[in-house]
């Protein structure tokens, strides 16, 4: 296998990098919808997403130490972030409806300083080590090459989820009025739908989404109180190359990235940011709403 | 006459409106009764949008009385308003873009689904599928639509889907803004029975028509709406027979 060669690369370092690209476009992924969906129907641009992954990861980690299952977390902190998102939307971010889009962004900034760090203060500075539970160490052989085990687990689990993600948008009544309500949220109103109850429960669902990417990021390098800073920012990146409220141009976007990602980090580790953003205005400059975006889409 | 006994079914009493500083309705009153057909007539900025789009909770500032069924609803929002019965067909017909005509006729009994006392969703689930069925079977030019994306037909069979819409749930009373707006003529008068049939059925229906001699032959009676106020009110025989009223106010 490794006679053979791309650039100089040999072709299995590469498809491990495919894969690496492949699982973190994964969480890029799960981050992006979530963000995606929030924007897509209340115009709120959630700069706490990020936190909501970080204190995700932080829930799932240290429910992992007290009960030593993964699976257990892999529940747990979805639920918690969920959870934490229905409060700060129904107590903070709900007064700020109908004054821009300005005010909630400030918002949710301010909300991520806070919640990083009152997790500085709870679990120090330094982050906590994290690796990947017993039953999913190890490699894989899938003919190519060696792939962690992890990793595969992780695409094959993302995957999973936002399969039934779009089933739920797709084919649910709920989905039909989350649908309904990114178009036209007045006219849903008009048919007897109570619009802020399925703005609350999206909200929660996209904070639910944060801290499910949030923990199945934490194998793959530990968890920090800033590790959410530079996902947001490539969650921000998916969304606008896949298109603002578009879950397909999402999961497209989101796989790009990761795949730029993990590739330009082979050749240059330190220009992965520059290659990112190169990426994003290369898409701007040919598609001005995203890959797959249309005005105030979703689907 | 029965009228004489019986409360009106919806009651608008001294109401007031405003966009930003711009007031536009101001004193405005007017009464539907079960089982009628109601038109506000007027020119255009006039404050007849603005008085359906009140009696549906959608102006945010407003002073008044708007009674339904006994319950005075002024300070309720939009989607209550449709759970005591109330439909609302907007002017610019608000087809959701994106989904097909079938889902736009589903979100209309979506809600209502949901009040029913059967606790199983299946079994709605199944009412919603007769639903569409019999409206479909109301409005033909939908019926071999359904899958397809709703914003691609043309604006009449666009018309028809929003009324369709807000017959979903089988309202009470259903506000219509300007249904003929931009519609053929055929496709106008097609529709204008259906309101008749409408009636036939047992739905009060509150109408703002530009086509007055079309409101007229299906109206009960008529308001003429005029600066934020109605300046005249009589059954829709007598405003026929007064055609120097009808220049006056109803000249567009």
């Amino acid at each position: 296998m490794t006679d053979l060669t791309i650039g100089g690369f040999p072709l299995d370092l590469l498809a491990l990098q495919l894969v690496t690209g492949v699982a973190l476009g994964a969480i890029y992924v799960l981050v992006g919808i979530g963000l995606s969906l929030i924007f897509g129907l209340m115009n709120v641009v959630n700069f706490a997403h990020g936190a909501f992954f970080m204190v995700g990861a932080y829930v799932g980690v240290f429910l992992y130490g007290y009960t030593g299952s993964f699976w257990l977390s892999l529940v747990a902190a979805p639920l918690a972030m969920g959870l934490l998102g229905l409060a700060v939307e129904r107590v903070l971010v709900r007064p700020l409806y109908g004054r821009g889009i300005d005010d909630p962004l400030l918002l949710t900034f301010g909300l991520s300083y806070v919640m990083v760090e009152s997790v500085r203060i709870a679990f120090g500075l330094t982050g906590l080590p994290f690796g990947a539970p017993p039953e999913l160490r190890g490699a894989v052989d899938l003919g190519i090459g060696y792939f962690p085990l992890y990793r595969l687990f992780l695409i094959a689990f993302s995957l999973t989820v936002v399969g039934a993600l779009w089933l739920f948008i797709e084919r649910t009544s709920f989905g039909l009025v989350i649908r309904a309500g990114a178009r036209d949220p007045q006219i849903v109103q008009v048919l007897g739908i109570e619009i802020s109850k399925v703005w609350l429960a999206v909200f929660g669902l996209g904070c639910a989404l944060a801290g499910l990417a949030g923990i199945l990021a934490a194998p793959l390098q530990g968890v920090t109180p800033e590790m959410g800073i530079p996902v947001l920012a490539e969650a921000f990146v998916v969304t606008v190359v896949g298109g603002m409220g578009s879950l397909a141009g999402a999961v497209l976007a989101g796989l790009l990235v990761g795949i730029v990602v993990a590739m330009t980090s082979l050749v240059a580790p330190d220009m992965t940011k520059m290659a990112i953003f190169a990426l994003m205005a290369l898409v701007l400059l040919v598609r001005p709403r995203g890959l797959l975006g249309r005005a105030g889409a979703l689907g | 006459m029965t009228a004489v006994a019986s409360a009106p079914l919806l009651a608008v009493e001294n109401l007031r409106a405003w966009y930003g500083h711009s007031h536009i309705l101001q004193g405005l009153s007017l009464e539907v009764r079960a089982g009628e057909i109601v038109t506000l007539v007027g020119r255009n900025g006039a404050g007849k949008t603005t008085t359906l789009k009140s009696i549906m909770g959608l102006v945010p500032k407003r002073e008044g009385r708007v009674t339904f069924a006994g319950v005075d609803i002024l300070d309720r929002p939009p989607h209550e308003r449709f759970h005591q019965g109330l439909a609302y067909v907007p002017e610019e017909r608000r087809i959701v873009p994106g989904l097909t005509v079938e889902e736009n006729l589903r979100l209309g009994i979506l809600a209502a689904r949901g009040d029913r006392a059967t606790k199983g969703g299946r079994a709605s689930r199944h009412d919603e599928a007769r639903r569409i069925e019999a409206i479909a079977e109301t409005f033909p030019r939908l019926k071999q639509r359904l899958k397809q994306e709703a914003i691609t037909m043309s604006g009449g069979e666009q018309q028809m889907l929003a009324i369709a819409r807000a017959l979903m749930a089988a309202p009470v009373m259903v506000l219509l803004d300007e249904p003929s707006e931009g519609i053929m003529p055929i496709l106008v008068e097609e529709m204008f029975e259906q309101f008749v049939a409408m009636k036939r059925a047992g739905t009060t229906i509150l109408l703002v028509e530009q086509n007055v001699e079309l409101a007229l032959d299906i109206s009960d009676r008529v308001y003429i709406v005029d600066g934020g106020a109605v300046v005249y009110h009589a059954p829709a025989a007598e405003l026929r027979g007064d055609p120097e009223i009808q220049a006056r106010y109803c000249a567009v």
